[in-house]
Protein backbone atom coordinates (compact mmCIF):
# COMPACT_ATOMS: atom_id res chain seq x y z
CA UNK A 1 0.00 0.00 0.00
CA UNK A 2 1.33 3.43 -0.72
CA UNK A 3 2.39 5.74 1.99
CA UNK A 4 -0.46 7.80 2.57
CA UNK A 5 -3.65 6.80 4.45
CA UNK A 6 -6.52 6.83 3.34
CA UNK A 7 -7.91 9.31 5.32
CA UNK A 8 -4.63 11.83 4.64
CA UNK A 9 -6.53 12.06 1.03
CA UNK A 10 -4.77 13.80 -1.56
CA UNK A 11 -8.75 15.93 -1.71
CA UNK A 12 -8.33 18.73 -4.68
CA UNK A 13 -4.80 19.28 -5.16
CA UNK A 14 -3.96 16.53 -7.13
CA UNK A 15 -7.88 15.33 -8.24
CA UNK A 16 -7.62 16.27 -11.56
CA UNK A 17 -9.69 13.88 -13.04
CA UNK A 18 -9.84 14.82 -17.24
CA UNK A 19 -10.99 18.58 -17.23
CA UNK A 20 -12.71 18.38 -13.70
CA UNK A 21 -11.66 19.33 -10.58
CA UNK A 22 -13.57 17.78 -8.08
CA UNK A 23 -13.05 18.98 -4.39
CA UNK A 24 -14.83 16.05 -2.75
CA UNK A 25 -13.75 14.19 0.95
CA UNK A 26 -12.50 11.02 1.36
CA UNK A 27 -14.45 8.46 1.04
CA UNK A 28 -18.18 8.67 2.06
CA UNK A 29 -19.76 5.21 1.50
CA UNK A 30 -20.13 2.66 4.25
CA UNK A 31 -18.14 0.57 3.58
CA UNK A 32 -20.27 -2.84 4.56
CA UNK A 33 -19.40 -4.96 1.59
CA UNK A 34 -19.59 -8.45 1.69
CA UNK A 35 -17.63 -10.66 -0.60
CA UNK A 36 -20.37 -13.50 -0.94
CA UNK A 37 -19.79 -16.93 -2.72
CA UNK A 38 -21.51 -15.27 -5.44
CA UNK A 39 -20.40 -11.77 -7.08
CA UNK A 40 -20.20 -9.22 -4.75
CA UNK A 41 -22.58 -6.47 -4.10
CA UNK A 42 -22.23 -3.38 -6.34
CA UNK A 43 -20.67 0.15 -5.14
CA UNK A 44 -20.40 3.57 -5.83
CA UNK A 45 -18.43 6.26 -3.24
CA UNK A 46 -16.21 9.37 -3.84
CA UNK A 47 -12.86 7.93 -2.50
CA UNK A 48 -10.08 10.84 -2.70
CA UNK A 49 -11.90 12.93 -4.89
CA UNK A 50 -12.47 10.26 -7.49
CA UNK A 51 -15.99 8.48 -8.14
CA UNK A 52 -14.94 4.19 -7.88
CA UNK A 53 -17.94 2.36 -8.63
CA UNK A 54 -18.07 -1.56 -9.11
CA UNK A 55 -21.19 -3.58 -10.09
CA UNK A 56 -21.95 -7.21 -11.76
CA UNK A 57 -21.75 -6.93 -15.31
CA UNK A 58 -23.88 -9.01 -18.01
CA UNK A 59 -21.89 -11.62 -19.39
CA UNK A 60 -18.83 -9.39 -20.70
CA UNK A 61 -16.72 -11.40 -22.67
CA UNK A 62 -13.49 -9.89 -21.09
CA UNK A 63 -14.31 -9.39 -17.10
CA UNK A 64 -11.41 -11.63 -15.99
CA UNK A 65 -13.42 -10.43 -12.22
CA UNK A 66 -16.04 -12.98 -12.90
CA UNK A 67 -19.04 -10.82 -14.43
CA UNK A 68 -17.87 -8.10 -12.25
CA UNK A 69 -16.81 -4.36 -13.57
CA UNK A 70 -14.89 -1.99 -11.76
CA UNK A 71 -14.65 2.11 -12.77
CA UNK A 72 -12.60 4.77 -11.71
CA UNK A 73 -13.72 8.39 -12.95
CA UNK A 74 -16.28 6.01 -15.20
CA UNK A 75 -13.31 4.62 -17.18
CA UNK A 76 -13.02 0.64 -16.59
CA UNK A 77 -10.18 -0.62 -14.39
CA UNK A 78 -9.56 -3.82 -15.34
CA UNK A 79 -9.57 -6.31 -12.13
CA UNK A 80 -9.35 -9.71 -11.84
CA UNK A 81 -10.55 -12.44 -9.15
CA UNK A 82 -7.92 -14.52 -7.91
CA UNK A 83 -8.67 -18.50 -6.94
CA UNK A 84 -8.77 -17.57 -3.31
CA UNK A 85 -11.55 -14.78 -3.64
CA UNK A 86 -8.54 -12.08 -3.39
CA UNK A 87 -8.37 -9.08 -5.83
CA UNK A 88 -5.56 -7.31 -8.10
CA UNK A 89 -6.62 -4.50 -11.09
CA UNK A 90 -3.81 -4.14 -13.63
CA UNK A 91 -1.84 -0.84 -12.21
CA UNK A 92 -1.44 -2.89 -8.57
CA UNK A 93 -1.47 -6.06 -10.34
CA UNK A 94 1.24 -8.01 -8.04
CA UNK A 95 -0.70 -7.00 -4.60
CA UNK A 96 -4.21 -9.11 -4.50
CA UNK A 97 -6.53 -6.85 -1.86
CA UNK A 98 -9.75 -8.47 -0.17
CA UNK A 99 -12.35 -6.90 -2.81
CA UNK A 100 -13.16 -4.99 -5.20
CA UNK A 101 -13.70 -1.98 -3.63
CA UNK A 102 -10.29 -2.34 -1.74
CA UNK A 103 -8.80 -2.87 -6.11
CA UNK A 104 -10.54 0.25 -6.83
CA UNK A 105 -9.03 1.84 -3.54
CA UNK A 106 -5.82 0.89 -4.27
CA UNK A 107 -6.01 1.82 -7.85
CA UNK A 108 -6.87 5.43 -6.85
CA UNK A 109 -3.50 5.81 -4.37
CA UNK A 110 -1.75 4.71 -7.50
CA UNK A 111 -3.17 6.93 -10.05
CA UNK A 112 -2.14 9.90 -7.62
CA UNK A 113 -4.80 11.98 -9.64
CA UNK A 114 -3.92 10.44 -12.96
CA UNK A 115 -6.26 9.69 -15.25
CA UNK A 116 -6.67 5.15 -16.07
CA UNK A 117 -6.34 4.46 -19.59
CA UNK A 118 -9.51 2.13 -21.07
CA UNK A 119 -7.73 -0.73 -21.65
CA UNK A 120 -8.21 -2.24 -25.10
CA UNK A 121 -11.52 -4.24 -25.81
CA UNK A 122 -11.04 -7.69 -27.84
CA UNK B 1 28.23 -18.37 -25.38
CA UNK B 2 25.94 -15.77 -23.11
CA UNK B 3 27.35 -15.31 -19.74
CA UNK B 4 24.07 -14.09 -17.24
CA UNK B 5 25.93 -11.76 -14.46
CA UNK B 6 25.44 -10.23 -10.82
CA UNK B 7 24.24 -7.17 -11.38
CA UNK B 8 26.35 -5.98 -8.41
CA UNK B 9 29.66 -7.22 -10.11
CA UNK B 10 29.26 -5.54 -13.57
CA UNK B 11 31.79 -3.10 -14.73
CA UNK B 12 30.92 0.31 -15.50
CA UNK B 13 31.46 -0.44 -19.19
CA UNK B 14 29.53 -3.59 -19.01
CA UNK B 15 26.76 -1.16 -17.19
CA UNK B 16 27.66 1.43 -20.05
CA UNK B 17 27.07 -1.26 -22.78
CA UNK B 18 23.73 -2.98 -21.14
CA UNK B 19 22.19 0.76 -20.86
CA UNK B 20 22.92 1.73 -24.40
CA UNK B 21 21.53 -1.41 -25.84
CA UNK B 22 17.96 -1.04 -24.23
CA UNK B 23 17.81 2.87 -25.05
CA UNK B 24 18.55 2.05 -28.45
CA UNK B 25 15.72 -0.65 -28.47
CA UNK B 26 13.74 1.76 -27.02
CA UNK B 27 14.55 4.37 -29.49
CA UNK B 28 13.94 2.00 -32.43
CA UNK B 29 10.51 0.91 -31.13
CA UNK B 30 11.19 -2.91 -30.30
CA UNK B 31 11.21 -2.44 -26.86
CA UNK B 32 7.82 -1.05 -26.33
CA UNK B 33 6.16 -4.19 -28.30
CA UNK B 34 8.02 -6.32 -25.51
CA UNK B 35 6.03 -4.42 -22.93
CA UNK B 36 2.98 -4.82 -24.82
CA UNK B 37 2.96 -8.87 -25.09
CA UNK B 38 3.76 -8.65 -21.02
CA UNK B 39 0.44 -6.74 -20.40
CA UNK B 40 -1.17 -8.91 -22.95
CA UNK B 41 -0.79 -12.20 -20.92
CA UNK B 42 -1.44 -10.08 -17.27
CA UNK B 43 -4.76 -9.13 -18.67
CA UNK B 44 -5.79 -12.68 -20.29
CA UNK B 45 -3.75 -15.46 -18.31
CA UNK B 46 -6.87 -16.40 -15.75
CA UNK B 47 -7.17 -18.70 -13.12
CA UNK B 48 -9.91 -20.50 -14.48
CA UNK B 49 -8.91 -19.90 -17.92
CA UNK B 50 -6.18 -20.12 -20.43
CA UNK B 51 -2.96 -19.42 -18.35
CA UNK B 52 0.39 -19.33 -19.71
CA UNK B 53 2.67 -16.23 -18.25
CA UNK B 54 1.30 -15.88 -14.99
CA UNK B 55 -0.20 -18.11 -12.28
CA UNK B 56 0.37 -20.99 -14.13
CA UNK B 57 3.31 -23.77 -14.07
CA UNK B 58 4.29 -21.67 -17.58
CA UNK B 59 5.14 -19.19 -15.64
CA UNK B 60 8.68 -20.32 -15.99
CA UNK B 61 9.24 -21.38 -19.14
CA UNK B 62 6.99 -18.68 -20.81
CA UNK B 63 9.27 -15.74 -18.87
CA UNK B 64 12.61 -17.58 -19.90
CA UNK B 65 11.60 -17.45 -23.45
CA UNK B 66 10.40 -14.09 -23.26
CA UNK B 67 13.78 -12.96 -21.61
CA UNK B 68 15.82 -14.94 -24.18
CA UNK B 69 14.10 -12.72 -26.85
CA UNK B 70 14.48 -9.83 -24.88
CA UNK B 71 18.37 -10.71 -24.61
CA UNK B 72 18.53 -11.82 -28.35
CA UNK B 73 17.25 -8.19 -28.99
CA UNK B 74 19.89 -6.55 -27.26
CA UNK B 75 22.45 -8.70 -28.26
CA UNK B 76 21.73 -7.36 -32.17
CA UNK B 77 22.39 -3.95 -30.93
CA UNK B 78 25.77 -5.13 -28.94
CA UNK B 79 26.32 -8.53 -29.26
CA UNK B 80 28.41 -8.54 -26.00
CA UNK B 81 25.83 -8.09 -23.84
CA UNK B 82 24.32 -10.63 -21.52
CA UNK B 83 20.93 -9.88 -19.38
CA UNK B 84 22.06 -9.52 -15.95
CA UNK B 85 20.45 -10.72 -12.44
CA UNK B 86 19.49 -9.07 -9.97
CA UNK B 87 19.57 -10.94 -6.32
CA UNK B 88 17.03 -8.99 -3.83
CA UNK B 89 18.07 -11.22 -0.96
CA UNK B 90 21.50 -9.45 -1.36
CA UNK B 91 21.33 -6.12 -2.86
CA UNK B 92 18.22 -5.30 -1.08
CA UNK B 93 18.47 -1.74 -0.30
CA UNK B 94 17.20 1.33 -2.31
CA UNK B 95 20.85 2.47 -1.99
CA UNK B 96 22.63 -0.52 -3.37
CA UNK B 97 24.62 0.28 -6.82
CA UNK B 98 22.03 -1.27 -9.02
CA UNK B 99 20.02 2.02 -8.50
CA UNK B 100 22.62 4.30 -8.90
CA UNK B 101 22.83 6.88 -11.31
CA UNK B 102 25.47 5.35 -13.96
CA UNK B 103 22.89 2.04 -13.82
CA UNK B 104 19.14 2.16 -13.72
CA UNK B 105 18.49 5.47 -11.87
CA UNK B 106 17.02 5.37 -8.17
CA UNK B 107 13.71 6.15 -6.67
CA UNK B 108 11.11 8.22 -7.69
CA UNK B 109 10.34 11.92 -5.90
CA UNK B 110 7.38 11.61 -3.51
CA UNK B 111 5.36 14.26 -5.18
CA UNK B 112 5.00 11.72 -8.36
CA UNK B 113 6.64 9.12 -8.05
CA UNK B 114 8.81 10.00 -10.80
CA UNK B 115 12.50 8.91 -11.36
CA UNK B 116 14.91 11.64 -11.17
CA UNK B 117 18.31 10.60 -12.15
CA UNK B 118 19.76 7.98 -14.47
CA UNK B 119 19.39 6.89 -17.97
CA UNK B 120 15.86 6.09 -17.81
CA UNK B 121 14.35 9.54 -15.83
CA UNK B 122 11.89 10.82 -18.06
CA UNK B 123 14.43 14.31 -18.20
CA UNK B 124 17.15 12.10 -19.68
CA UNK B 125 15.07 12.29 -23.10
CA UNK B 126 15.05 8.48 -23.69
CA UNK B 127 12.61 7.12 -21.93
CA UNK B 128 8.92 7.95 -22.64
CA UNK B 129 6.36 5.30 -21.22
CA UNK B 130 4.25 4.75 -23.79
CA UNK B 131 2.74 1.42 -23.60
CA UNK B 132 0.77 2.41 -19.99
CA UNK B 133 -2.77 2.00 -18.00
CA UNK B 134 -2.49 5.60 -16.85
CA UNK B 135 -1.79 9.21 -18.10
CA UNK B 136 1.49 9.55 -17.04
CA UNK B 137 4.66 9.37 -19.40
CA UNK B 138 7.38 9.30 -16.87
CA UNK B 139 8.99 6.08 -15.75
CA UNK B 140 7.59 6.08 -11.62
CA UNK B 141 9.17 4.18 -9.03
CA UNK B 142 8.46 3.87 -4.87
CA UNK B 143 11.38 1.68 -3.72
CA UNK B 144 10.15 0.09 -0.56
CA UNK B 145 6.67 2.23 0.10
CA UNK B 146 4.67 -0.53 -1.48
CA UNK B 147 6.45 -3.27 0.79
CA UNK B 148 9.07 -2.41 3.43
CA UNK B 149 11.35 -5.40 2.64
CA UNK B 150 12.64 -7.76 -0.23
CA UNK B 151 12.67 -11.58 0.58
CA UNK B 152 15.41 -12.67 2.71
CA UNK B 153 17.73 -15.41 1.80
CA UNK B 154 16.26 -17.66 3.90
CA UNK B 155 12.88 -17.38 2.75
CA UNK B 156 14.45 -18.10 -0.45
CA UNK B 157 16.02 -20.90 0.59
CA UNK B 158 12.38 -22.50 2.20
CA UNK B 159 10.65 -22.08 -1.26
CA UNK B 160 13.94 -23.50 -3.04
CA UNK B 161 13.61 -26.51 -0.91
CA UNK B 162 10.05 -27.23 -2.00
CA UNK B 163 10.68 -30.76 -3.78
CA UNK B 164 7.43 -30.88 -6.40
CA UNK B 165 7.45 -28.12 -9.32
CA UNK B 166 3.89 -27.43 -9.43
CA UNK B 167 0.47 -28.94 -8.08
CA UNK B 168 -3.40 -28.95 -9.12
CA UNK B 169 -5.29 -26.94 -9.72
CA UNK B 170 -2.07 -25.62 -11.78
CA UNK B 171 -3.01 -21.33 -10.89
CA UNK B 172 -2.77 -18.66 -8.07
CA UNK B 173 -4.20 -21.05 -5.25
CA UNK B 174 -1.66 -24.14 -6.29
CA UNK B 175 0.90 -25.45 -3.57
CA UNK B 176 4.64 -26.15 -5.20
CA UNK B 177 7.18 -24.87 -5.98
CA UNK B 178 6.07 -23.04 -9.22
CA UNK B 179 3.63 -20.47 -7.13
CA UNK B 180 5.78 -19.74 -4.41
CA UNK B 181 8.43 -18.68 -6.30
CA UNK B 182 5.74 -16.53 -8.23
CA UNK B 183 4.50 -15.40 -5.03
CA UNK B 184 0.90 -15.50 -4.99
CA UNK B 185 1.32 -18.18 -1.82
CA UNK B 186 3.38 -18.58 1.03
CA UNK B 187 6.44 -15.90 1.80
CA UNK B 188 5.87 -13.86 -1.98
CA UNK B 189 9.23 -14.25 -3.35
CA UNK B 190 8.51 -12.99 -7.04
CA UNK B 191 5.51 -11.24 -6.83
CA UNK B 192 6.44 -9.05 -3.58
CA UNK B 193 10.01 -7.70 -5.91
CA UNK B 194 7.46 -5.91 -8.15
CA UNK B 195 5.24 -4.67 -5.17
CA UNK B 196 9.13 -3.23 -3.02
CA UNK B 197 9.91 -1.27 -6.24
CA UNK B 198 6.34 0.36 -7.14
CA UNK B 199 5.60 2.32 -9.73
CA UNK B 200 5.32 0.91 -13.19
CA UNK B 201 6.51 -2.66 -11.96
CA UNK B 202 3.61 -3.03 -9.56
CA UNK B 203 1.58 -2.99 -12.97
CA UNK B 204 0.65 -5.08 -15.78
CA UNK B 205 3.06 -3.02 -17.73
CA UNK B 206 5.68 -3.95 -15.33
CA UNK B 207 8.58 -4.25 -17.74
CA UNK B 208 8.15 -0.14 -18.98
CA UNK B 209 11.22 -0.41 -16.00
CA UNK B 210 14.51 -1.88 -16.98
CA UNK B 211 14.71 -3.78 -14.19
CA UNK B 212 12.13 -5.75 -14.77
CA UNK B 213 14.69 -7.54 -16.90
CA UNK B 214 16.96 -7.87 -13.84
CA UNK B 215 14.31 -9.22 -11.78
CA UNK B 216 13.06 -12.16 -13.95
CA UNK B 217 16.51 -12.75 -14.62
CA UNK B 218 17.14 -13.91 -11.33
CA UNK B 219 13.71 -15.38 -10.93
CA UNK B 220 15.25 -17.50 -13.61
CA UNK B 221 18.52 -18.37 -12.03
CA UNK B 222 15.80 -19.30 -9.03
CA UNK B 223 14.71 -21.99 -10.81
CA UNK B 224 17.78 -23.44 -12.79
CA UNK B 225 19.34 -23.77 -8.74
CA UNK B 226 15.61 -25.56 -8.06
CA UNK B 227 16.50 -28.24 -10.71
CA UNK B 228 19.74 -28.79 -9.48
CA UNK B 229 18.45 -29.51 -6.12
CA UNK B 230 15.73 -31.61 -7.27
CA UNK B 231 17.48 -33.39 -10.30
CA UNK B 232 14.39 -35.88 -9.74
CA UNK B 233 11.68 -33.63 -9.90
CA UNK B 234 10.07 -32.42 -13.01
CA UNK B 235 7.93 -30.19 -14.79
CA UNK B 236 4.43 -30.80 -13.88
CA UNK B 237 1.44 -31.72 -15.85
CA UNK B 238 3.01 -33.92 -18.21
CA UNK B 239 0.04 -33.94 -20.27
CA UNK B 240 -4.19 -33.52 -21.08
CA UNK B 241 -4.33 -30.75 -18.85
CA UNK B 242 -7.30 -27.97 -20.22
CA UNK B 243 -6.19 -24.29 -19.92
CA UNK B 244 -2.57 -25.21 -18.90
CA UNK B 245 0.73 -25.77 -21.07
CA UNK B 246 1.53 -29.44 -20.71
CA UNK B 247 5.54 -30.25 -20.68
CA UNK B 248 5.40 -31.24 -24.80
CA UNK B 249 2.44 -28.30 -25.87
CA UNK B 250 3.53 -25.41 -27.20
CA UNK B 251 3.41 -21.82 -25.79
CA UNK B 252 1.68 -18.89 -26.97
CA UNK B 253 2.72 -16.21 -28.46
CA UNK B 254 5.68 -18.21 -30.36
CA UNK B 255 3.67 -21.21 -30.59
CA UNK B 256 7.05 -22.87 -31.43
CA UNK B 257 8.49 -23.83 -28.28
CA UNK B 258 7.25 -26.00 -25.27
CA UNK B 259 7.92 -26.36 -21.61
CA UNK B 260 10.46 -29.08 -22.63
CA UNK B 261 12.61 -27.27 -24.80
CA UNK B 262 13.64 -24.43 -22.26
CA UNK B 263 13.82 -26.47 -19.43
CA UNK B 264 18.19 -26.89 -19.89
CA UNK B 265 18.89 -23.21 -19.36
CA UNK B 266 22.53 -24.44 -20.80
CA UNK B 267 21.59 -24.30 -24.17
CA UNK B 268 21.20 -20.57 -24.83
CA UNK B 269 23.35 -18.88 -21.51
CA UNK B 270 25.22 -20.18 -18.26
CA UNK B 271 25.30 -17.84 -15.14
CA UNK B 272 28.73 -16.58 -13.67
CA UNK B 273 27.78 -18.99 -10.86
CA UNK B 274 27.63 -22.21 -13.39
Amino acid sequence: MPELSRRRALTAAAAVTGAALVAVPAARADDHQHDSHGSPDSFDEVYKGRRIQGRPTEGGGHHHGGGYGVYVDGVELHVMRNADGTWISVVSHYDPVPTPRAAARAAVDELQGARLVPFPVG
Amino acid sequence: MTVRKNQASLTSDEKRRFVAAVLQLKRSGRYDAFVTTHNGFILGDTDNGERTGHRSPSFLPWHRRFLLEFERALQAVDASVALPYWDWSTDRSPRSSLWAPDFLGGSGRSRDGQVMDGPFAASAGGWAVNVRVDGRGYLRRALGAGVRELPTRAEVESVLSMATYDMAPWNSGSDGFRNHLEGWRGVNLHNRVHVWVGGQMATGVSPNDPVFWLHHAYIDKLWAQWQRRHPGSAYLPGGGTPDVVDLHETMKPWNDTTPADLLDHTAHYTFDTD
